[in-house]
C-alpha cells in the first residue's frame, strides 16, 4: 500500500465534511474517488498533501505516519497534485512554472545563486530546464515554452499544471478534476495521459466527474457521499451497486 | 556639478532601498519596515565608524547585517501574518526604531548623531552597490530560489504544494531586504555626516514603496527606473518641491489607471532584450543578461 487512510475525520466548525473514512491505496494503480458535491473529495485530497491537518484517524504514506506534516515536505516525499480550478503562477513562463517542479529536488541557495562557487550550480539550473523541457513535452506543451502560463487556454493550463506536479517526481500523483472545463477531445488525450502517467509506474488518486473516462481507466473505484465511504470496487461493482445510484439519482420509489 | 552629483548619489541610495523593498514584495510581503531597517543600518555603522574606529567598508557591511539579524527577529512573527496586517506589523516597528533612536544616548538621542566621517566617494560605493544589486536579482530572475520567490508571492498554497518552504523563503527574501536596507543607510550616514531619527520616518518608507510601485513590479529594473526618476524630477523642477508627496499621489492615480504593472513591466524588459540583440547580433550571449 503506498498510502493508507485509518479512520479519518475532519471538522469544519463542527460541521463534520468528513467522517471516518478509511482507504487504501494500491501502488501502480489508477485509484478513482467519485461522489455528488460536496462529498468531500477536495477535503480528503486537502488532507493528503497536507493542506489541512486531520481531526482524527491517521494518513500513512509508504508506511509513514505523515500527520502533521507540512505539504511541501510531502512534496518531497513523493506526493504531488493538480488542483479543482487551475492554480498555475500566471505571470511566469509555462517552462518556469514546470522548473519550480524540481525545487525541492534541487539545492542552489541564494549565496550560490550570486556567487557561482562552481559549475555545479550552473549544470543543475541546466538539468533543470532540460528535465522540465523533456515534461513539456510529455504533455505536448514544448512549443508554448515560453508564453505566459495565465496565456494558455483552459485545457492546456490543465496539462502545465499535471506537468508541473509531476515534474517534482512523485510516486503519488493526486488529480482533482483534471477534465473539468475539457471538451470530449481533450478529455479523450487527457484519458491517454493518464495511463500513460500510470504506466510509468506511478500511482494515480483522480477525483474525477466525468464517468467516462473514470469507468475507462480506473483500476479501483471509491463512491463518497455527505462525507463517508459508500463503496468501493472495480468499476463494474460501483455500476451496479445500489447504493452508488442512489446517491446519485435518489431512492427507487 | 557639485550638486547633480549630490543628487545622483541621492538617488544610488535610493535605487538601493527601493529594491531592498522589492525583494520582500517579491514573496508577497509589503514592508514599510525598509526605513526602519535603514535606521539601523545607519546608526549601526555610524557606531561603528565613530566610536569604535572601524573603517568605512566593514562598518557599513556590520550595519547592514545587524539589520539583517533584526529582519530576521522580525521577519519570524511577520510570517504569521499577511496583507494589512503586515503592513500594520511593519508600520509599527519603523516606529518603533524611530522612538528608540529618540531616546537613546549613546547615539545622540534626538538631537542627533554628528560627526560621523565623510565619505568622499559616495557615488561610487552607492553605485557599486547598485551594480551588484543588479547583478544579484538578474542571476535570482533565473534561479531556484528566484523562482520560488515569484511562486510564494503569486500563490502561498500552490508554492507550497511543490516543494518549497514558504516559511524559510519568505524569511530569507525579507532579512536580505533588510540586510540591502542597512546597506543603504549605512551609505547615507556617511555621506550626510550626521543622522537624526526623524531621517527615517515612516514616510520614506511609504516612498520607497512608491518608487517600486511606480517604477514597475514585475522585474527588478522597475524600482531602479521608479527611485531614478523620482528623485531626480522634483529636483529638477524645483517649484514642485514642497509638492513632491501631492505629485507621487497624482502619478500613482494615472499609473493605476493607464499602466498598472509600473512604468518598466515585462514587456518592456522582453522589447529592449530584443532590441539589444538585434543590435549586438551575434554577441547577444555575451551581454549583460546573461550575467
Amino acid at each position: 500500500m503506498i498510502l493508507e487512510i485509518r479512520d479519518v475525520a475532519k471538522f469544519f466548525n463542527g460541521f463534520s465534511a468528513l467522517s471516518n473514512i478509511g482507504m487504501d491505496v494500491e501502488e501502480k494503480r489508477i485509484h478513482a474517488i467519485i461522489g455528488p458535491n460536496g462529498a468531500g473529495k477536495t477535503t480528503l485530497f486537502n488532507l493528503i498533501s497536507g493542506m489541512y491537518d486531520v481531526n482524527r484517524g491517521e494518513i500513512c504514506f509508504k508506511g509513514m505516519r505523515i500527520n502533521g506534516v507540512k505539504p511541501h515536505v510531502r512534496a518531497k516525499l513523493g506526493i504531488g497534485r493538480t488542483f479543482q480550478i487551475v492554480r498555475l503562477f500566471g505571470f511566469m513562463s509555462v517552462l518556469e512554472n514546470v522548473m519550480l517542479g524540481s525545487h525541492c529536488k534541487t539545492k542552489a541557495g541564494l549565496l550560490k545563486t550570486f556567487f557561482r562557487f562552481s559549475m555545479r550550480e550552473m549544470q543543475e539550473e541546466k538539468i533543470t530546464r532540460e528535465n522540465a523541457m523533456s515534461w513539456l513535452e510529455f504533455v505536448g506543451l514544448t512549443h508554448k515554452a515560453n508564453e505566459v502560463a495565465s496565456n494558455l487556454p483552459h485545457a492546456e493550463q490543465r496539462l502545465l499544471e499535471i506537468a508541473r506536479a509531476h515534474a517534482l517526481g512523485p510516486d503519488l500523483l493526486l488529480l482533482d478534476e483534471p477534465s473539468a472545463g475539457m471538451n470530449p477531445k481533450e478529455a479523450e488525450e487527457l484519458n491517454s495521459l493518464i495511463s500513460k502517467i500510470n504506466r510509468m509506474g506511478k500511482t494515480v488518486l483522480l477525483i474525477e466527474h466525468n464517468m467516462e473516462l473514470v469507468m475507462g481507466i480506473s483500476h479501483v473505484i471509491s463512491v463518497l457521499n455527505f462525507g463517508e465511504k459508500i463503496a468501493e470496487g472495480n468499476p463494474s461493482e460501483i455500476q451496479d451497486n445500489p447504493a452508488v445510484i442512489e446517491a446519485y439519482l435518489g431512492r427507487k420509489r | 556639478m557639485d550638486y547633480l552629483i549630490s543628487v545622483a548619489t541621492i538617488a544610488g541610495i535610493y535605487i538601493i532601498m527601493a529594491l531592498s523593498f522589492y525583494l520582500p514584495f517579491m514573496t508577497g510581503q509589503i514592508s514599510l519596515a525598509q526605513a526602519g531597517f535603514m535606521s539601523i543600518g545607519a546608526y549601526g555603522s555610524a557606531v561603528c565608524t565613530v566610536k569604535w574606529g572601524i573603517p568605512y567598508v566593514p562598518a557599513v557591511l556590520i550595519g547592514g547585517i545587524f539589520a539583517g539579524i533584526v529582519g530576521v527577529l522580525l521577519g519570524l512573527p511577520a510570517l504569521r501574518i499577511k496583507g494589512i496586517y503586515l503592513l500594520l506589523l511593519t508600520l509599527g516597528f519603523g516606529e518603533i526604531v524611530r522612538v528608540v533612536a529618540i531616546n537613546l544616548e549613546y547615539t545622540g538621542a534626538a538631537e542627533g548623531f554628528p560627526g560621523i566621517p565623510y565619505q568622499k566617494y559616495t557615488l561610487l560605493y552607492a553605485y557599486g552597490m547598485v551594480l551588484i544589486l543588479i547583478i544579484f536579482f538578474s542571476r535570482l530572475r533565473r534561479s531556484r530560489m528566484g523562482r520560488a520567490f515569484q511562486a510564494v508571492g503569486s500563490d502561498e498554497d500552490a508554492a507550497e504544494i511543490i516543494g518549497v518552504n514558504i516559511v524559510s523563503a519568505k524569511l530569507l527574501a525579507f532579512s536580505v531586504g533588510a540586510f540591502m536596507a542597512g546597506i543603504g543607510g549605512g551609505i547615507l550616514a556617511h555621506y550626510q555626516e550626521y543622522i537624526e531619527p526623524l531621517m527615517f520616518d515612516i514616510m520614506h518608507a511609504i516612498e520607497f514603496l512608491i518608487f517600486a510601485i511606480f517604477g514597475g513590479i514585475q522585474i527588478f529594473w522597475g524600482p531602479i527606473f521608479g527611485a531614478l526618476v523620482l528623485t531626480f524630477i522634483p529636483e529638477f523642477l524645483r517649484a514642485i518641491q514642497n509638492w513632491r508627496m501631492e505629485l507621487y499621489g497624482a502619478l500613482l492615480i494615472i499609473m493605476m489607471i493607464i499602466r498598472p504593472q509600473g512604468v518598466i513591466g515585462l514587456d518592456t524588459v522582453q522589447g529592449a532584450e530584443r532590441l539589444f540583440r538585434k543590435a549586438l547580433g551575434n554577441v547577444n550571449r555575451l551581454t549583460i543578461w546573461s550575467l
